[in-house]
């Protein structure tokens, strides 16, 4: 069945469609992975959790095959995952369900880091709300945490430590095992969020000392809606439910199960396995070819350290253009970019911020992000409209004009407004 | 953010653009707003003895509405008296080209860059009267 499918190209058409670059906000479903989908939500249709009748056993076959493939991906035991909506809810559930659960007997202090995503800040500040504290780590400008600071940051009451494994913005990859050693040697429960990972950095969860992960589908060619949450079963890890109902997934985390959004998952995270070595060195060309033509432009800044970085992540500052006529500009491609231009308050990226990068560096950056099927043609349209586009917007832009005259324009004074 | 079709137009083909003399004694110039404010506009205006602007010029670092209404300043600006230049209002601007809410401080930016370099003039005549 799978070798018949024809894997697309998502080629940029016009601008209601273009180029894809933002394989880090989202991917596309591959399409092995919605054939394998679609018998579950017709012929197939089964309640997992029904235990009298074929329709229930098949549904809890695909269920449990889906299971052993999320494990194998991680090198974990099918047994120590558990289903959720999504990489947000396992955050949640991580993050509330152990320091619930260990708050009494440990202690009520959380470290994080300041750069980590939304679904774990927001957790976090949830708790303090509740009465626990909180260290928001800073992290070194090359966006890494200094293991010295983590150590540091760990008191007798610490009961939970959140280190993402790879940053969302910025694609560079902390050193898990040696924080996650840290925690195991002071009796901290340890969350990973990996829903940026799963396909671009192997995990082997035998080996790596992390008590909870949070897994997603649609990161890896999966569909949205479905996640995991790994829950290390030795050293037992317990963590309190967040949702209550029937008792599924061994009262963890009740709800019916989606068959066919987890038959995805499994199947994505099948190929990922399968193919990820093969697909990160490709990549790898890709975005350093993308990374050598960017360069050709002058004052550029490439944002977080490239060396401990997923190859699928380039994020770069264009000094001297604003933000969001920045983004106006590229519409030939779809990308993320470090300011928040829809908002009324425009708000840079907190993420470039807290590694020092200046208001006006943090708006105009744009993440590339790219994947599977991504062209070495689509990277160098990219190249040829960026250099194109940042000429435009630099001839119209006073500050240009200003620095190629060598004036320092962090010196002028500026009338605020 | 969805942008009318003039904010397009005048983002897309913007008029004016670049620099006048600025040591010309006839050249006024009025830079406004703030790198970390998300805005900086330039505007220069040449303005002849019989106090009629001639000529008009604007760069503008920021969003597309604040592109567009520095833009659109220049066309308005040429052939206008200074006085009627400083007459302008922000609210001219935001209704020309339909601004939402949230960018009408692009033209009050506007606004404030023409009254800068009508001001820029006013300062380098008196200097003249007085040498």
């Amino acid at each position: 069945m799978s070798a018949s499918i024809e894997l697309p190209v998502l080629k940029h058409r016009d601008d209601a469609h273009p180029l894809y670059l933002d394989y880090s906000a989202t991917t596309p479903v591959d399409p092995r992975v919605a054939a394998k989908m679609i018998p579950y939500l017709t012929e197939n249709f089964g309640n997992p959790a029904s235990r009298s009748h074929p329709y229930g056993w098949t549904a809890e076959e695909a269920v449990e095959n889906a299971r052993e493939e999320v494990a194998k991906l991680v090198g974990a035991d099918p047994r120590e995952i558990v289903w959720t909506s999504g990489a947000t809810e396992s955050n949640n559930l991580a993050i509330k369900g152990a320091a619930h659960f260990y708050a009494a007997t440990k202690g009520k202090h959380i470290i994080t880091i300041a750069t980590e995503h939304k679904a774990v800040i927001d957790p976090v500040r949830e708790l303090e709300r509740q009465g626990f504290e909180a260290t928001f780590l800073i992290p070194e400008p090359n966006g890494l945490v200094d293991i010295e600071k983590f150590k540091a940051a760990i008191r007798p009451d610490t009961v939970l430590a959140s280190v993402m494994f790879v940053n969302n913005e910025i694609g560079v990859i902390q050193d898990i095992e040696a924080i996650g050693h840290i925690c195991r040697a002071n009796n901290v429960i340890f969350h990973v969020d990996a829903a940026q990972a799963t396909g671009k950095v192997q995990i082997n969860l035998e080996k790596l000392p992390v008590d909870l992960m949070s897994l997603s589908a649609h990161k890896t060619y999966g569909p949205k809606g479905i996640g995991a949450l790994y829950v290390r079963r030795k050293p037992r890890v317990r963590i309190e439910a967040q949702i209550h109902g029937g008792g599924h997934e061994r009262g963890m985390r009740s709800g019916t199960l989606a068959t066919h959004q987890i038959a995805g998952m499994g199947e994505a995270f099948r190929i990922a396995r399968e193919e990820m070595d093969t697909e990160n060195e490709r990549i790898r060309r890709l975005r350093d070819r993308l990374l050598q033509g960017l360069l050709e432009i002058e004052e550029v800044y490439v944002n977080g350290e490239l060396e401990h970085r997923v190859p699928h992540n380039l994020n770069i500052s264009f000094n001297y253009v604003e933000g969001e006529s920045l983004i106006m500009a590229v519409k030939g491609i779809a990308v993320s970019s470090g300011s928040a231009c829809t908002s009324a308050s425009l708000e840079p990226s907190y993420v470039l911020r807290a590694l020092g990068r200046s208001d006006e560096l943090a708006h105009s950056s744009i993440r590339f992000s790219i994947g599977r099927f991504t062209t070495e043609a689509d990277v160098d349209y990219t190249i040829e409209l960026m250099k194109s586009k940042i000429g435009k917007l630099r001839e119209l832009s006073p500050l240009w004009e200003m620095f190629q005259d060598g004036i320092d324009i962090s010196k002028v004074q500026w009338a605020a407004h | 953010m969805a942008y009318s079709d003039k904010v397009l137009d005048h983002y897309e083909n913007p008029r004016n653009v670049g620099s006048l003399d600025k040591n010309d004694p006839q050249v006024g110039t009025g830079m406004v707003g703030a790198p970390a404010c998300g805005d900086v506009m330039k505007l220069m205006i040449k303005v002849n003895d019989d106090g009629i602007i001639e000529d008009a010029k604007f760069k503008t670092y920021g969003c597309g509405s604040a592109i567009a209404s520095s833009s659109l300043v220049t066309e308005w600006l040429k052939g206008r008296t200074i006085e009627e230049a400083y007459a302008i209002k922000n609210s001219e601007i935001a209704e020309e080209l339909a601004l939402p809410p949230v960018k009408i401080h692009c033209s009050v930016l506007a606004e404030d860059a023409i009254k800068a370099a009508v001001a820029d003039i006013k300062a380098k005549q008196a200097a003249k009267d007085n040498a």
